[in-house]
């Protein structure tokens, strides 16, 4: 069994990039199922389904996503196993950028928008720096210099990547991804995090909604970055 | 740059998924090629194509060859590699820099060194009608000033001995011009035009039509005749608009 997960920022084209990797996936002999994971809604579930594969959707809700979506890993490669799949691709919902959801034994992908400018892949974190793979898309509509620039800063802060330009309409860049998928690594007992998630629960995770600073507990940090930790 | 330089198109498929009537096509070192059609036709899909060295693997299924040989990946994603250099149709960077901070990252991407920088910016000055400074923000610059810097970075910065160019003529920037600084010396320069001009001056043009390349028509010698004749209508034109663009008066027919 493998296992891909996906993440990338809202609307960078996550979907339509797996879709088409899907396609390629399922026409060289593959049995791929998908976990879609969200924070409220989704109806991305019907444009997996329509490829004829197992499709499952995880509304992460009231917990945090990533953590949400590291705390069911097990059972989405069990729900995967139970299908008949060999391969399943984590859609994650992609939201923070503090946490990277990869384990240590998965194809890390990450989905990055050029059209976002090439500030960005500074801006991203461990989502990006702790991928094994990064996914340029919309590049149809920039410059090829533009490209090249961004693809420049990804190679800044993550020089071992590879770096695949996709296009989500036409399906450019599926192909090679299919192919990095197939030869990506098996899953593993006791898989472990690429990177460390944050310090402790803060008060708001208990469920904390008055904004003065007096009822905050936690590690804290100030906007001039001092950090400390308050609480019993 | 190679000594020798060769591009192959290997035929693909139609809109419709029937193959395309021309299934070779190769282009030697020097030669400027033109790409005709209609609007919607498939023509910068082919030019595409080209850019990403296409191994069967794009909709139209083409593949494209180097030297007659499958090109290696590095060669297709690598810029510091990259055999082709692509002037698109996008009129506007979305970046947001200064135009010095991207031309210096740009030269680094492409493994060339910062002197090069000034020299991007001269030339494109010389393109265009209002002049880019170095501390511009991309984001700021008109159609016409960003068109100039994508042509004189790719003229310094990107010089690949293969150049794609889509539609230059939009661009409001002298074309002419534009298209003896991309094309060099040496290199397999590929135009897609509606310009008479821009198509008559090249030495071959492949017709597209619902996707597909229908058929590659070679410029006669009578064909030659008239590209100079517009050529000289085309300058008279270009310099009417000059005048007018001063805030002058047009005098005469000339």
């Amino acid at each position: 069994m493998k296992l891909v997960v996906l993440a990338g920022t809202p609307g960078s084209g996550k979907t339509s990039v797996l879709l088409h990797t899907i396609r390629s996936l399922i026409k060289s002999g593959k049995k791929p199922a998908v976990v879609k994971v969200d924070c409220l809604w989704t109806d991305d579930d019907q444009r997996f389904s329509k490829l004829g594969i197992p499709v499952h959707v995880g509304l992460a809700k009231d917990m945090c996503p990533d953590h949400f979506t590291i705390y069911n890993t097990d059972a989405m490669l069990d729900w995967g196993a139970s299908n008949g799949a060999d391969i399943v691709l984590n859609e994650t919902a992609g939201l923070c950028l503090r946490c990277a959801p990869y384990p240590d034994e998965c194809l890390a992908i990450c989905v990055i928008d050029v059209t976002t400018g090439p500030n960005t892949p500074l801006k991203v974190g461990p989502l990006l720096t702790t991928a094994d793979i990064v996914v340029m898309t919309k590049g149809d509509l920039v410059s090829q210099a533009e490209r090249e620039v961004f693809r420049e800063r990804v190679l800044d802060v993550n020089p071992g990547c590879i770096i695949v330009e996709a296009n989500g309409l036409t399906g450019k860049g599926a192909f090679e991804l299919a192919e990095m998928v197939t030869e990506g690594p098996d899953v593993c007992d006791n898989m472990v995090l690429r990177y460390n998630p944050p310090l402790a629960i803060c008060s708001l995770c208990t469920g904390e909604t008055r904004v003065a600073r007096k009822h905050h507990m936690g590690v804290l940090r100030q906007l001039d970055g001092f950090m400390e930790y308050r609480g019993e | 740059m190679n000594e020798e330089l060769t591009l192959t198109i290997l035929g693909g498929v139609d809109k419709d998924g029937v193959p395309e009537p021309v299934k070779f096509l190769e282009v030697s070192k020097g030669e400027i090629i033109g790409i005709v059609g209609p609007t919607g036709s498939g023509k910068s899909t082919l030019i595409d194509d080209i850019e990403q060295l296409a191994q069967g693997d794009t909709p139209t299924g083409r593949s494209i060859l180097i030297n007659g040989k499958r090109p290696d990946a590095g060669i297709r994603v690598d810029p510091r590699k990259k055999l082709v250099a692509q002037l698109s149709q996008k009129m506007h960077f979305l970046a947001d820099m200064t135009v010095v901070d991207f031309l210096h990252m740009h030269a680094r991407s492409r493994g060339k060194g910062p002197e090069l920088v000034d020299r991007v910016i001269e030339l494109a000055n010389t393109l265009t009608g209002e002049p880019i400074s170095p501390d511009h923000y991309l984001t700021v610059l008109s159609g016409g000033q960003s068109r100039s810097l994508m042509t004189a970075d790719i003229a310094v910065i990107s010089d690949s001995p293969v150049v794609l160019i889509d539609e230059i003529e939009n661009a409001g920037i002298k074309k002419q011009e534009a298209l003896r600084l991309l094309s060099g010396e040496g290199k397999i320069v590929v135009v897609v035009t509606h310009d008479p001009v821009l198509a008559l001056m090249a030495s071959r043009r492949i017709v597209i039509r619902n996707g597909a390349m229908m058929d590659i028509i070679t410029t006669s010698r009578e064909e030659q005749d008239v590209c100079g004749r517009i050529t000289q209508v085309d300058n008279w034109l270009m310099s009417l608009r000059d005048t007018i663009r001063r805030g002058e008066i047009v005098e005469e027919l000339a």
